[in-house]
C-alpha cells in the first residue's frame, strides 16, 4: 500500500476520533435546543464548570476559598481530603443538577414566551457568569483531570498495523474511551427518550410545548431535567476535553467546535450531532493533511466552517434536522 | 446635603488615588479570562518585590512605591483603556504581559513619552533605542530566544546539526510567527531542514500536528505558544512518545502550568529563560520576613517560586533598579517618566549588583544604550524535572547570535522607521 494511502488512513482514524469529541460537546446544544429552542451559547462554559467542580471535589478544596481569605482573613483552602474519582463525578452530577434547577428558576422561567433571540442573550449572560462564578468558586489555575482515563498510544493497535503495513497506527487510548462513552451515552439517551416516561414527556415538550401542558406535563420538570441532561453531557465532555489539555478557562472555547458540527448535522438531532461531528472530524483531518501544508497549514479551524456550510447550501436544516414548513 | 455628599466622594477619591510623591509603577494584569494561569503569576511577582522594597528599604531613594493594577484579561482594548485609566497617574513605566497589548501601546507610549519595558516579548526590533526611544526589550527577545535554542541543539549535537530537522510548532498568529525569520537565516547557516507547523488558536486540537511530527520524525521540536496550546502540545508530545529532552519551548512555553497536567511524561522536558528559577535566593527570605509572613503577599500568596512569578519578581527588580539609575543621573528621588527612560537607557545589570539584590547568578549581566534597548541576548534553557515537580537551570546563559540577528533587527526597525516617518537618532 502506498506511504500516502497509509500516512491518509491513519488520519481518517484520528478524525474519527476526534469527531467523536466534537460530537460530545454538540450533544449538549442538542438536548437543550430541542427540548426548549433555546441556543445555549453557555454549553462550553458549563462543561468548564462542570469539569472545575469535579477536580475541585476530587481534590477536597474548599469552594470560593480567595473570597472566604479575603474577607475573613482566614487561610483555609483544602479540607484534607481527597474523594474517589466515582463519588466526584456522582456529586458533580448533584452540583450539576442543582444549576440546572437554578437557571431555569432564576432565568428561563421569566422568559417564557419570549423571542428565541431573547433566549439566546439570556444564555450569553449565563456563559460569562459562569466562566465568573467558576473562577470564583475554584480559581484559575490549570488543573489536572485525572479519574483515571488510560492516555497515549494504543500499543496494540500500533502493533498490529505495524505488522500489516510496515507502519504502526498512532490511536490515543483516551479517544477508544471517548468513543465508547460517547456510544454509551448515546445509546442511553435513545432508550430514554424512547422508553420512559420522562422521555416520552420530553419529545412531547420538544413536540409542542402547549399540547403537552394540556395533557399534564409539567414544563419546568421537564426543562429542568433536559438542563441536567446537557449538564451531564457537559461533565462528560469537560472529563474528556479536561483530560486531553488539563482543566482550565479555555475548555470553554471547546463550544466553538460544536458549532459546524451543528450546523452539518442538525439542531435537534442526537444521532445528527454524532454523524455531524464524524464528518466534521474527518474532513477537517485529511484536508490539513492533504492540502493543508500547500497553503500554510493551520486549516483546521475554518475547513471545519466551510464543510458546514457546504453541507448547509442543500440541505439548510442540517442532515438530520427536521425541515420545517410554515403555511400562511 | 448634596454638597457634602459630593466633598465626601472627593475626598474619598482624594485619598483612593496615589500620593503625587509616590513613584507609580502600573501593573496591566490579567487574573481572569483564559490566560489568567499565566496573567497571575506574573501580577503577583510584581507587586510582591515592590510591597518588599516598601517595607524593607522605604521604598526608593525615599519614595514609597504605588503598584495600581488594573485588569486587562489579555484582551487588547482592554489593555489600551488600562494605560489611558493609569497614565495621568504619573506612571513611570509599562510592562504589559501581552505582545498584542504591546503593539498598540508603542504608538501612545511614544507619543505620551512613557516608557515601556517588554522583556522577552513584544515587537523585537524595538531593540534598535534610535528608532524606539520609548520602548526597551532587555535582556532578551523573540529572536535572542529562537538563536539561543539553536545554540543549545548544536551544542547537544557536537557542534554540526547539518542535515538535521527541527520543526517549529508554532501559534498561528503574530507572536508565534516571530521565530520563522530567525530560524530560517539560521537554517541557512547551520544547515538544517526547517519545518513549520502552526497551530490555531486557541490550540485545543492538535492532533494534525503531532500526526505529522511523528511520521516526519524530526530531530527536535522548538515550540512558540501560549496558554492552552502549550498544555496539549506537551501532552501529545507524550501520548506519540517524542523525546521530551529533544522539545524545547519558548519561555512562554516553560511554566509549571504547561508541564503538570501531563504528569510524568513531561519529564525532561526544556524551555528557554532569561531568569533564573526555583526560589532559592536570599531575596526570598526578605520577601518572607517583610511580604509573605506580615500578610501583604499579593493575589492567593500561592504563586512564589515558580517560573513566572520569578519573572514578575524580575521584572519589577529591573524597572526598580532603572529608577535607581535615573534618581542617580537626576540628583532628584522624585523621578519623571522622562528621567525614567534615561535611568532604562543607562541601566547596567551586574552579577556584582545582583548579589547586593539578593539574586545571585538570577539574570544574565547586561548594559542598556542607546542603540541597544535590548540588552546583550543571553538567554538559558531549563529543563523539567516531574518527580521533584520543578524547573531546573541546565545551562549557563548564552548569548544569541548577534550576527544573524543586529542585521535582522537593523532591517526591521529600519522599515518601522520609514512607515512612520521617524528619523532614527541617538543624542
Amino acid at each position: 500500500m502506498p506511504e500516502q494511502l497509509i500516512w491518509g488512513t491513519e488520519v481518517v482514524l484520528n478524525g474519527l476520533m476526534a469527531g467523536v469529541l466534537y460530537a460530545l460537546v454538540a450533544l449538549g446544544f442538542v438536548l437543550i435546543y430541542k427540548a426548549s429552542g433555546i441556543f445555549n451559547y453557555a454549553q462550553g462554559v458549563m462543561a468548564l464548570f462542570a469539569a472545575l467542580t469535579l477536580v475541585g471535589i476530587m481534590e477536597g478544596q474548599v469552594p470560593f476559598s480567595h473570597l472566604i481569605n479575603a474577607v475573613f482573613g482566614t487561610e483555609v483552602h483544602h479540607f484534607g481530603w481527597h474523594v474517589p474519582a466515582l463519588l466526584a463525578i456522582l456529586l458533580t452530577m448533584v452540583v450539576m443538577v442543582v444549576l440546572a434547577w437554578a437557571v431555569n428558576t432564576l432565568i428561563f422561567r421569566h422568559l417564557v414566551n419570549q423571542e428565541p433571540i431573547i433566549l439566546f442573550m439570556a444564555t450569553i449572560g449565563l456563559a460569562y457568569f459562569l466562566e465568573g462564578f467558576g473562577d470564583i468558586m475554584w480559581g484559575s489555575d490549570i488543573k489536572k483531570m485525572d479519574v483515571g482515563l488510560p492516555q497515549g498510544i494504543n500499543l496494540a493497535i500500533d502493533d498490529f498495523t505495524f505488522n500489516i503495513f510496515d507502519y504502526g497506527f498512532f490511536i490515543d487510548n483516551l479517544d477508544l474511551v471517548a468513543t465508547a462513552i460517547a456510544a454509551a451515552l448515546v445509546f442511553s439517551l435513545i432508550v430514554f427518550a424512547q422508553y420512559t416516561k420522562q422521555g416520552r414527556a420530553m419529545r412531547a415538550v420538544a413536540d409542542d410545548h402547549q399540547a403537552a401542558l394540556s395533557v399534564g406535563i409539567s414544563l419546568n420538570f421537564i426543562w429542568v431535567m433536559v438542563w441536567s441532561l446537557a449538564g451531564f453531557v457537559a461533565l462528560v465532555a469537560g472529563i474528556m476535553w479536561g483530560t486531553k489539555s488539563g482543566v482550565q478557562f479555555s475548555l470553554s472555547l471547546i463550544a466553538l467546535k460544536a458549532l459546524p458540527v451543528l450546523m452539518l448535522g442538525g439542531f435537534t438531532s442526537i444521532p445528527g450531532a454524532i454523524v455531524g461531528g464524524l464528518l466534521i472530524g474527518v474532513g477537517e483531518k485529511l484536508f490539513e493533511f492533504a492540502i493543508g501544508s500547500m497553503i500554510g497549514g493551520a486549516t483546521e479551524n475554518w475547513f471545519a466552517y466551510v464543510l458546514a456550510l457546504l453541507f448547509l447550501v442543500f440541505r439548510p436544516q442540517g442532515l438530520f434536522g427536521e425541515k420545517i414548513i410554515e403555511r400562511v | 446635603m448634596k454638597m457634602k455628599l459630593i466633598a465626601t466622594a472627593l475626598a474619598a477619591v482624594v485619598t483612593a488615588a496615589p500620593a503625587m510623591a509616590e513613584l507609580v509603577f502600573p501593573s496591566l494584569s490579567y487574573r481572569t479570562g483564559p490566560y489568567a494561569a499565566g496573567g497571575i503569576p506574573f501580577a503577583d511577582g510584581y507587586a510582591d518585590y515592590f510591597t518588599l522594597l516598601n517595607e524593607r528599604d522605604g521604598g526608593i531613594g525615599g519614595e514609597k512605591l504605588e503598584v495600581p493594577e488594573c485588569e486587562t484579561a489579555y484582551n487588547t482594548e482592554k489593555g489600551v483603556e488600562c494605560y489611558e485609566s493609569t497614565k495621568d497617574l504619573g506612571s513611570l513605566v509599562y510592562q504589559p504581559l501581552s505582545t498584542g497589548i504591546t503593539y498598540q501601546l508603542i504608538p501612545k507610549v511614544t507619543a505620551d513619552g512613557i516608557p515601556m519595558l517588554t522583556s522577552g516579548l513584544g515587537r523585537t526590533s524595538a531593540k534598535n533605542g534610535a528608532v524606539f526611544p520609548w520602548v526597551f526589550n532587555f535582556p532578551a527577545n523573540y529572536w535572542d530566544g529562537a538563536s539561543v535554542a539553536v545554540k543549545h541543539i548544536l551544542d547537544q549535537e557536537g557542534g554540526d546539526i547539518s542535515g538535521k530537522t527541527i520543526a517549529l510548532v508554532y501559534h498561528n498568529s503574530a507572536y508565534g510567527k516571530e521565530p520563522i525569520r530567525t530560524l530560517e537565516e539560521l537554517a541557512k547557516k547551520h544547515g538544517y531542514d526547517l519545518t513549520l507547523l502552526p497551530v490555531d488558536h486557541p490550540g485545543q486540537e492538535q492532533k494534525s500536528q503531532w500526526l505529522q511530527v511523528r511520521r516526519e520524525k524530526p530531530d527536535y521540536v522548538i515550540m512558540w505558544g501560549w496558554g492552552v496550546m502549550n498544555q496539549v502540545a506537551i501532552q501529545e508530545a507524550v501520548n506519540i512518545r517524542f523525546p521530551m529532552d529533544k522539545f524545547i519551548g519558548i519561555w512562554w512555553s516553560g511554566s509549571e502550568n504547561d508541564v503538570k497536567p501531563a504528569g510524568e511524561g513531561a519529564h525532561g522536558y526544556k524551555a528557554l529563560t532569561f531568569h533564573n528559577l526555583g526560589d532559592d535566593y536570599p531575596l526570598y527570605d526578605d520577601l518572607k520576613t517583610h511580604v509573605f509572613d506580615k500578610g501583604l503577599a499579593a493575589g492567593a500568596g500561592d504563586q512564589h517560586g515558580t517560573a513566572i512569578y520569578n519573572r514578575g519578581l524580575y521584572a519589577a527588580m529591573l524597572v526598580a533598579e532603572a529608577a535607581k539609575t535615573a534618581q542617580e543621573i537626576h540628583g532628584t528621588s522624585q523621578i519623571t517618566p522622562a528621567m525614567m527612560r534615561d535611568g532604562m537607557e543607562a541601566l547596567e545589570m551586574t552579577e556584582e549588583k545582583m548579589v547586593a539584590l539578593g539574586l545571585p547568578k538570577f539574570g544574565p549581566e547586561f548594559t542598556v544604550s542607546c542603540e541597544n534597548h535590548g540588552g546583550n541576548g543571553f538567554a538559558a534553557i531549563g529543563q523539567w524535572d516531574a518527580s521533584a515537580g520543578e524547573w531546573k537551570l541546565i545551562t549557563d546563559y548564552m548569548q544569541s547570535d548577534q550576527e544573524i540577528i543586529q542585521p535582522l533587527i537593523e532591517a526591521d526597525s529600519m522599515a518601522y522607521a520609514e512607515e512612520s516617518n521617524i528619523t532614527p537618532a541617538c543624542n
